[in-house]
């Protein structure tokens, strides 16, 4: 069962400057939604609105009828870098993510997480004994202890290498077809938002508005060599850098 | 030599470093360990020629051989751990003392905004009251025995614990509090959480010098009165002409405070163990 997520004329303010919307957008069905902009188009400001790291100037967000306002144990966040307190083993570290939660169960709960993710042999290592992509690995099962009804993705790949980067996209594409109702995965990699997503918002901004919303009926597994993937890249290609803007 | 040394190097290159590697004795590493001795020997030689050959009067400068003696002597006849036992009782009651407030304060303002703007500004401006200017007035409140002592010493333990522990909360990365916000940690479960252990050097960097100033007080507050004490020794060695009892009493100071200080850095050391620092390479 997916989660609804629905944002009402959702806008937000930083003094005179114009952020975000208003936005209106429900994401029902979908398992995967992708939004995708230019930098400083206002993605973040939205994860961070959906997240309850700031409150709305505007509008509302809601996830299954109840408004978010505030940080959750049902939302679970991962971001660009992984986050991790340096000075907790990876064990606690994820621990972080049900240390509210009834301690009946907890411990299981952490083993499992870093059991999906394949650190069981790590569980006690310090996050400077790590690579990068181990390390957000263990961001993403903090993320997931909890059994969030949300995840919310904030470029989580930008800084990996390449390799890493495709590995772990299949990885969390396994978790989130498994274990997650809804993603909201942001991204300025089109490639990574047509191989996770099934539908893909465009942003342009800022203010941040929905320039497109497209449904991606592609088959899974995806291959990103298809014509059909093709056809969806060179759509959202030419709606983040418009042919007229190209001047070289 | 030049191709001697590229023997060695090409030959540390092909054997990795073992556990024990720490403990083989090589030349250099000898030599590397005796070379802070360097300085001290010499100026020890300087001092007793100085000495020997009478370049200055015997009465006011003492050959190192005679407070080795008198440093025997205290050392004999239970002097030595007497009064160094009594001055580290001081340090200890004050630091102890100096270091839980300023810890409470630190924490408090280096946290909440409104905390800082609230205490900040008067405890700045206490501090540019040198410590020593409290000495009177505690005198007048608290008597001139323990507590007058112990108050002067928390006073100058207090400040560098305070400012290093405000200044290390308050330049923890915000992208870790980020994270730990979405994981719902607030207020005190922030602090114990994330913020302490993310201060936690420069908290140290603050507690190193809040002891060594617990040791410089010390000598203050000793030398305002007292019957025991390293500072009274030194005050001793003062009045009745033995300056072999003043340099034994301040070489006293200097392996005391050394050895505080190392045991705070081991200690560190210890708790520190997460860092990603040359050190812990």
């Amino acid at each position: 069962m997916s989660a609804v997520i629905e944002l009402e004329h959702l806008t937000k303010r930083f003094g005179a400057f114009d952020a975000l919307g208003p936005l209106d957008l429900r994401i029902g069905t979908e398992r995967v939604l992708g939004i995708i902009g230019p930098s400083g188009c206002g993605k973040t400001t939205l994860l961070r609105l959906l997240a309850g790291l700031d409150a709305a100037s505007a509008g509302a967000v809601r996830i299954d009828g109840e408004t978010i306002g505030g940080p959750r144990p049902d939302i679970g966040v991962v971001f660009q870098e992984p986050r991790l307190m340096p000075w907790l083993n990876v064990r606690d570290n994820v621990g972080l993510g049900v240390w509210d939660a009834p301690a009946a169960g907890r411990e299981r709960a952490i083993t499992a997480a870093i059991e999906r993710v394949g650190l069981t042999a790590f569980a006690h290592a310090l996050p400077r004994q790590l690579s990068g992509g181990m390390a957000q690995r263990v961001g993403i099962a903090r993320a997931l202890v909890g059994s969030p009804r949300l995840l919310l993705l904030d470029e989580p790949f930008a800084a990996l290498d390449p390799l890493t980067r495709l590995a772990l996209q299949d990885h969390v594409l396994d978790i989130v077809g498994t274990a997650v109702p809804t993603t909201i995965l942001i991204t300025h990699d089109i490639d990574e938002a047509l191989v996770l997503s099934d539908r893909v918002i465009v942003l342009h901004g800022p203010p941040a508005r929905i320039a497109r919303d497209i449904t991606i009926d592609l088959p899974r597994p995806r291959s990103r060599t298809s014509p059909a993937f093709g056809a969806f890249k060179a759509m959202l290609l030419d709606e983040l850098v418009p042919r007229s803007a190209v001047t070289l | 030599m030049i191709s001697l040394q590229r023997t060695a190097g090409a030959l540390r290159t092909h054997n990795p470093a073992t556990p024990h590697d720490g403990i083989i004795a090589t030349p250099q590493r000898i030599a590397a360990g005796l070379a802070p001795l360097i300085v001290p020997v010499l100026l020890l030689g300087a001092w007793e020629a100085v000495a020997r050959f009478r370049l200055l009067p015997a009465y006011l400068f003492p050959p190192p051989s005679a407070v080795l003696a008198e440093l025997r002597s205290l050392a004999f006849s239970g002097q030595l751990a007497l009064h160094l036992g009594r001055s580290f009782e001081r340090v200890l009651a004050g630091f102890a003392l100096g270091a839980a407030t300023a810890t409470l304060a630190g924490a408090l303002t280096g946290y909440s905004q409104r905390w800082r703007r609230l205490l900040d500004p008067t405890i700045q401006s206490l501090r540019s009251i040198p410590a020593i200017a409290w000495v009177p007035i505690f005198i007048l409140w608290l008597g001139i025995a323990e507590p007058s002592k112990i108050a002067l010493i928390a006073v100058g333990v207090f400040f560098p614990v305070y400012l290093n522990l405000m200044a290390g909360i308050a330049n923890v990365d915000r992208k870790l509090i980020e994270a730990a916000r979405v994981y719902r940690l607030r207020g005190a479960r922030l602090v114990r959480t994330v913020l302490l252990p993310a201060s936690l050097p420069s908290y140290v960097t603050g507690l190193r010098t809040g002891f060594s100033l617990a040791w410089m007080f010390v000598v203050a507050a000793e030398l305002m009165g007292a019957s025991q004490g390293i500072g009274f020794l030194l005050l001793d060695g003062e009045n009745n002409g033995q300056p072999a009892l003043i340099l034994a009493s301040m070489l006293i100071f200097a392996l005391a405070g050394k050895s505080t200080d190392l045991a705070i850095t081991l200690g560190a050391r210890r708790v520190r163990a997460w860092q990603d620092i040359l050190e812990n390479r």
